[in-house]
């Protein structure tokens, strides 16, 4: 009995499993089909830890339903938590995973050791340095988008050698341990480091880069699970973690390419804390524009563009938005929103605030399907977005951000910007955009202001619209 | 090598590209929910975790797998709830209002 389930059960359950993941990540590929995803997501996963509890090599059930409670306490607030805070929670749940990896290999090297192969000892090495150094790092990241933690990267002189010397003190121990396993003093030294450089990578990365290192720990947190996989010889965790790694790694793929910098640049470079050359710059002279005004303009205006950015959530703006936008739409304004792949501070992070916010789905609109219309439009407003806007990225060669694809708001008609006082975007280089002719600041909290802008309109006259 | 090993290794390459090439077609669209449910699917380490909290072969290896399990499980159930609450959210433009008479047969 006890064989039939752990050598035929047990086996085609985690085969059933690993079939639903991959169905669920197909699945993601369109809104409409989604949400079956994490469906039969669901229904893989409970397959797969219902057989593993009636594994015969369980014994005692009384600590796995005390961690299965505890799990359940915390883990429904935080699949709660409100849309601005999914970026911490999502470092956060990163660290979880890849703790749960660095306990699991440590445990493993305990029980194993001395008598440990050549290849188990390298995948349980990888899976205690990768899990523990995501743990911590993933800490500070929630830490920083949390605000509990300083928000600009913290640098110093030959830093980049003193991290790489830690992470390669680590890697060399793990070599060591390869040759020798039975040389338990080494193991709690690479745990400690492994802790040690997670958060020594992490603490130097600035806000605006947070989408590229979450996707990166991402990566990493899957990796760590895979690695486990090998430990354990078991296939569908093998599987389930180069899922979770190779998303992370094409999001933090996707996410250099929408900043035009390289893993080492994000990583090395300290982006965001260069102080800014020419000072003369930040009192030259800008329009600015009352909520009044803004009301006039966005009325008579035949097509606007929205563009959010991470002031928006901060601001915590999107329904406000959404609101003016639906206004603007019964008085027979076009409305599109344009979303910047690294606006914000994870991959996808406006359109989530957005959609909260009811905005419908087909109204966003990506930065390839919407650079060409800028030409055709009449206004842009941008929210609380910086970087991505700022024509520099086009023109000027010595620009931090030079090459960067940015939303060509600058061909529009007019623009008016929103944000709360002329200091410069997270990666400290002054915006030309707002200091153009027909650019107007709407200066003060995007959420305040837009409501105001919302009153100045509703007291137009009524519009007669056709169609719609 | 042995054959486990090198099972292990094609399935791990299998898997990374089937990956590639399954996560490139999600839209930037979803891109948060994708990274919630891919930690939510990777959390499935919990199944290594259960064996070692549950089989009784040292205090350490206990403490270590109850604390695995938990961490795991709180990924597992924050993970498919915040993503779909999220999906959730994602909704089309409705139809525009036609009026009371007008037939609703349109392909």
């Amino acid at each position: 009995m006890n064989d039939t389930i752990n050598d035929i059960v047990i086996p085609l359950a985690y085969l059933f499993a690993a079939a639903c993941f991959i169905l669920a990540l197909k699945w993601l590929s369109h809104p409409t089909t989604a949400r079956r995803g994490v469906r039969v997501g669901e229904v893989g996963m409970a397959v797969a830890i219902v057989s593993t509890l009636v594994d015969f090599r369980i014994v005692e059930y009384q600590w796995i339903v005390v961690a299965l409670v505890l799990g359940t306490i915390l883990g429904i607030p935080l699949g709660l938590v409100p849309m601005t805070a999914v970026p911490q929670r999502t470092a956060l749940s990163h660290a979880f995973g890849a703790f749960a990896a660095g306990v699991v290999g440590t445990a493993e090297y305990y029980l194993q050791q001395p008598d440990i192969t050549t290849s188990t000892m390298v995948a349980i090495g990888l899976e205690v340095v990768l899990g523990f150094l995501t743990f911590t790092g993933s800490l500070i990241a929630a830490g920083k988008l949390q605000g509990l933690v300083r928000d600009r990267p913290w640098i110093y002189k030959g830093q980049n050698i003193v991290n790489l010397t830690v992470l390669g003190s680590a890697l060399v121990l793990v070599g060591f341990l390869v040759a020798d396993p039975g040389n338990t003093v080494l193991f709690p030294i690479i745990i400690g480091i492994s802790l040690l450089f997670g958060f020594m990578m992490v603490i130097r990365i600035g806000g605006a880069d947070m989408p590229t290192v979450i996707s990166l720990l991402n990566s990493f947190a899957g990796l760590s699970a895979s690695m486990m996989g090998f430990v354990l010889d078991n296939k569908l965790l093998i599987i389930a973690g180069a899922l979770d790694g190779s998303s992370g790694l094409i999001l933090s793929i996707i996410m250099c390419k929408a900043m035009n910098r390289s893993f080492a640049n994000v990583l090395f470079g300290g982006f965001g804390a260069e102080t800014l050359a020419g000072g003369g710059i930040q009192t030259r002279p800008v329009r600015s524009v009352d909520p009044e005004e803004t009301s006039f303009l966005l009325d008579s205006a035949r097509s606007v563009i929205v563009v959010p950015g991470y002031g928006m959530a901060a601001a915590q703006a999107q329904h406000k938005v959404r609101e003016l936008c639906d206004n603007l739409m019964k008085r027979g304004v076009d409305v599109k929103y344009a979303i910047h792949p690294v606006a914000g501070r994870m991959p996808g992070h406006m359109n989530v605030l957005l959609a909260e916010a009811n905005v419908p789905y087909d109204q966003l609109y990506d930065l390839d399907s919407i650079n060409s219309e800028f030409p055709q439009t009449d206004i842009v407003l941008v929210v609380g977005a910086n970087d991505v806007v700022n024509p520099a990225a086009r023109t000027d060669t010595q620009s931090p951000i030079y090459g960067m694809p940015i939303l060509d708001v600058d061909q529009a008609g007019s623009i008016i910007v929103v944000k709360r006082s002329m200091r410069s975007g997270f990666a400290g280089v002054e915006n030309e955009l707002f200091y153009l002719d027909k650019t107007q600041m709407l200066f003060g909290d995007a959420k305040t202001v837009i409501g105001e802008v919302i009153d100045e309109l509703g007291r137009l006259p009524a519009k007669e619209v056709a169609g719609v | 090598m042995s054959e486990t090993l090198e099972v292990s290794l094609f399935i791990f390459m299998l898997a990374s590209f089937l990956g590639y090439a399954v996560i490139t077609r999600v839209p930037g669209l979803l891109h948060t929910p994708l990274m919630s449910l891919t930690n939510a699917l990777s959390a499935i380490s919990i199944v290594g975790s259960l064996i070692l909290a549950g089989e009784g072969e040292s205090t350490m290896a206990t403490v270590l797998g109850t604390l695995a399990v938990f961490a795991a499980f709180t990924n597992i159930v924050s993970g498919f709830l915040l993503t779909d609450r999220m999906l959730g959210m994602f909704k089309r433009r409705e139809a525009p209002k036609k009026p009371v008479e007008a037939k609703e047969t349109t392909s």
